[in-house]
């Protein structure tokens, strides 16, 4: 037997209440979509103004681990979908190890973003434009460019932690409360969170490891 | 008979509430909290100006106070006030629903802002941040006051009014009665769903861009700092991206208000629902495209300019859209003239001058010289205080019967409203002369030739909170010994007078079902 979710008294039945926990997901989404543009804008403007400095600071970043860490998030992207129709399928079992690998992917993205980060800073790259690095090139757009990078990748890791956070507690809630498909839309919007930070990535990804060739 | 209010009377209560209208009340106390905090600052500074030299502050606190007044009065104040306090309360009503679609998340927004408030109290307690409002760097990212909590309050306050727009947009889709269609709705729940557009799309970016100077103040990291390849400039683009939208956030639930208490009072229909309506989204699109008119002298190329300064004019059409709606729908109506509408006769009064002088502005040959100076300070001041403030106190009378269940008393309203208006009009008038004499905003010491003018603005300054000290007396005093409210004093056909005041907890006892539309005047009232 699984749990039906329960009617808060404001709505009329229970395909309404999962319509607008959905649409409520979609539209925090364009927020955050937003939030992203700001950044995204920072650095198209500085870009613009250095872009000799930009193309070499993404010729330094490691390519094989960016494009690894690509490739990890997009597959814990599509553990999830699984995970949703699985759940939808009453495969409850299915869903939440689907949902587990999923945040087992957003862990090894951290970690590989992480070891990236140490190396960085083991070259003495800190952000603000402070380490030994920025003695030897001391043109300040490389100190915006590295700061940028942090600054970018950082906010996007503090969503990816979060994301793994939800992930991991949904999968316990989903075998606690014995969740079955009649909830399988919590787990779809859970996973809509999850499907955003991935694509925020898609867009990091070019934005410093891809577009490294001169013009 | 139990309603909203006494079916439960413990302070935890109202503390972990879900019902969406005492959250509303909370939220309408919270913010009239900080309006007395800004206005008393506001006080201080236009004392300060009595004499052109030092009055009665020094000069740093002269900045710190001009910048803690437009920063609480901006986000403490202006934006949450209506939607929050009003939109919470009446949305759902309105909508003929129990509650907004997210409850848990709405009592969240309270506690959120209240969080925010906190951070930005205890920056503003210690060595309060002098940067002015807009933050700009490279100043904010070095002065040594405070800046960083009172940056990260306003990115936490964000999250509240991100979360109002999210709850406001899913609650209009989503919990409408059954047989109302969108364009069944009364004209606020527009307004608010137009401002909730605002809010979801421009509070993130001013978000991000304030916690980068958070980094920058806190943590030298040097984004805007030219000396490091920074660019002061993307700062302002990014900033006013939010905060020129942030005035229609401040500007469209007053309008919201004006269109419900014009055809109320003028027990009419809207000469055109849908004008209304659709100018709001004009409204909110275009201005989205208007930023740039806050940066003509900053560097901006003509062509630029040029284009930013027309964008904003068209910001006017769909206003003037929406004036000649309201007047067009007093015209001829049988016109109760009581406090409500007197505060809408000087919104418009107030709007029209304030938007006038707004085109003005928006072109790019007068604004290079009036930038920066008092006639800007006056233009906006003519929106932020004389719509959007007159808006609200329209809104508090206008409402006052259903949501206390007292009436307040007419007299003393009227009285209220007439000190409101002159002294709004003392204070604020006589700076677009100063401003266009030359006087530069911001700066402690002016030249002598401009004293007359001062002390005449400072003299209204009295007289408005006088008034406003006249009206939240009287409210108050009403509470106590006002007479109880009728279900509906203004013989209004909008749903939010169909149930009792003050509303039941699930706001109808039945579930209402929606046979007419809201401005159905042609129809006899139906008694119950």
């Amino acid at each position: 037997m699984s749990a039906i979710p329960r009617l808060q008294h404001h709505f009329e039945d229970l395909p309404k209440q999962a319509h607008a926990a959905k649409l409520g997901m979609w539209l925090f989404l364009g927020s955050e979509a937003l939030f992203f543009a700001g950044l995204f804008t920072l650095y198209a403007a500085y870009r613009a103004h250095h872009p000799e400095i930009f193309r070499l600071g993404v010729a330094h970043n490691d390519l094989v681990l960016g494009t690894v860490n690509t490739f990890i998030l997009v597959t814990g992207s599509l553990l999830v979908s699984f995970a949703v129709n699985a759940l939808r399928l009453g495969r409850r079992t299915w869903a939440i190890l689907l949902t587990l690998g999923t945040a087992l992917a957003g862990v090894a993205y951290l970690v590989i973003k992480g070891f990236e980060w140490a190396r960085h800073m083991s070259e003495g790259i800190f952000p603000g434009g402070k380490g030994s690095f920025f003695v030897e090139n001391p043109e300040p757009a490389w100190a915006i460019f590295y700061t940028a990078y942090y600054g970018l990748t950082g906010f996007h890791v503090i969503h990816v932690t979060v994301g793994v956070g939800i992930l991991a507690w949904t999968a316990w809630w989903m075998h606690r409360e014995r969740i079955g498909p009649a909830a399988a839309y919590k787990l779809a919007i859970v996973s809509l969170y999850w499907h955003f930070v991935d694509i925020v990535w898609l867009f990091l990804w070019p934005l410093f490891y891809l577009l490294r060739n001169p013009a | 008979m139990k309603n909203y209010l006494n079916h439960e009377t413990t302070i935890w209560s109202w503390l972990s509430t879900k019902d969406h209208k005492r959250i509303g009340v909370m939220f309408l106390v919270s913010v009239t909290l900080f309006l007395l905090v800004g206005g008393v600052f506001a006080l201080i500074l236009r004392l300060e100006h009595l004499t052109p030299d030092s009055t009665i502050v020094s000069a740093n606190m002269y900045n710190q106070l001009f910048t803690l007044h437009g920063v609480v009065m901006v986000w403490l104040f202006l934006i949450p006030a209506i939607p929050t306090g009003f939109g919470n309360f009446f949305l759902p009503i309105m909508l003929g629903a129990k509650d907004v679609a997210f409850p848990r998340l709405n009592l969240a927004t309270l506690y959120i802002f209240w969080v925010g408030a906190i951070v930005m109290i205890y920056g503003i307690l210690d060595r309060a941040a002098d940067t002015g409002w807009t933050f700009y760097p490279p100043y904010s990212s070095v002065t040594y006051t405070k800046a960083g909590p009172v940056l990260l309050g306003v990115f936490i306050l964000g999250w509240s009014t991100i979360i109002t727009g999210v709850n406001f947009i899913t609650t209009i889709h989503t919990l409408r009665a059954k047989g109302m269609r969108f364009m069944d709705m009364p004209l606020f729940a527009w307004a608010l769903y137009g401002v909730s557009v605002i809010q979801i799309l421009g509070t993130p970016v001013l978000g991000i861009v304030l916690l980068m100077v958070v980094m920058d103040h806190n943590f030298d990291w040097g984004l805007f700092d030219p000396a490091r390849g920074g660019d002061p400039l993307i700062y302002q683009h990014i900033f006013w991206f939010y905060s020129h939208p942030a005035v229609y956030i401040m500007i469209l639930p007053p309008m919201g208000v004006v269109s419900e208490i014009v055809s109320t009072m003028a027990h009419k229909n809207p000469l055109s629902y849908k004008a209304i309506a659709y100018s709001t989204f004009g409204i909110a699109f275009a201005g989205f495209l208007t930023w740039g008119h806050h940066m003509f002298t900053s560097g901006m190329s003509e062509f630029n300019a040029g284009i930013f300064g027309i964008l904003s004019m068209t910001v006017a059409v769909f206003s003037a859209i929406k004036v000649f709606t309201w007047t067009g729908t007093l015209y001829k109506g049988s016109v109760w003239l009581r406090t409500p509408l007197l505060y809408i006769f000087a919104f418009l009064f107030l709007f029209i001058f304030g938007g006038m002088t707004g085109v003005a502005v928006a072109a790019t040959s007068l604004d290079i010289h009036w930038h920066d100076t008092y006639f800007v300070v006056a233009h906006f001041h003519f929106i932020m205080v004389g719509a959007s403030l007159t808006a609200f106190l329209a809104a508090l009378y206008y409402w006052w019967p259903k949501i206390t269940g007292r009436m307040y008393f007419e007299g003393w309203g009227v009285a209220g409203a007439v000190l409101v208006f002159l002294g709004f009009v003392g204070t604020f008038f006589p700076q677009f002369l100063l401003g266009n004499g030359g006087m530069p905003r911001r700066y402690y010491h002016y030249s002598e030739e401009f004293q007359a003018l001062n002390v005449l603005s400072t003299a209204g300054s009295w007289v408005l909170g006088l008034g406003l000290l006249l009206v939240l007396v009287t409210l108050i005093w009403s509470l106590f010994t006002g007479e109880k409210a009728p279900a509906n004093p203004w013989n209004s056909r909008s749903y939010e007078w169909m149930t009792p005041s003050p509303p039941p907890k699930e706001n109808f006892f039945e579930t209402p079902r929606i046979q007419r539309g809201p401005y159905d005047y042609h129809l006899p009232l139906e008694r119950r």
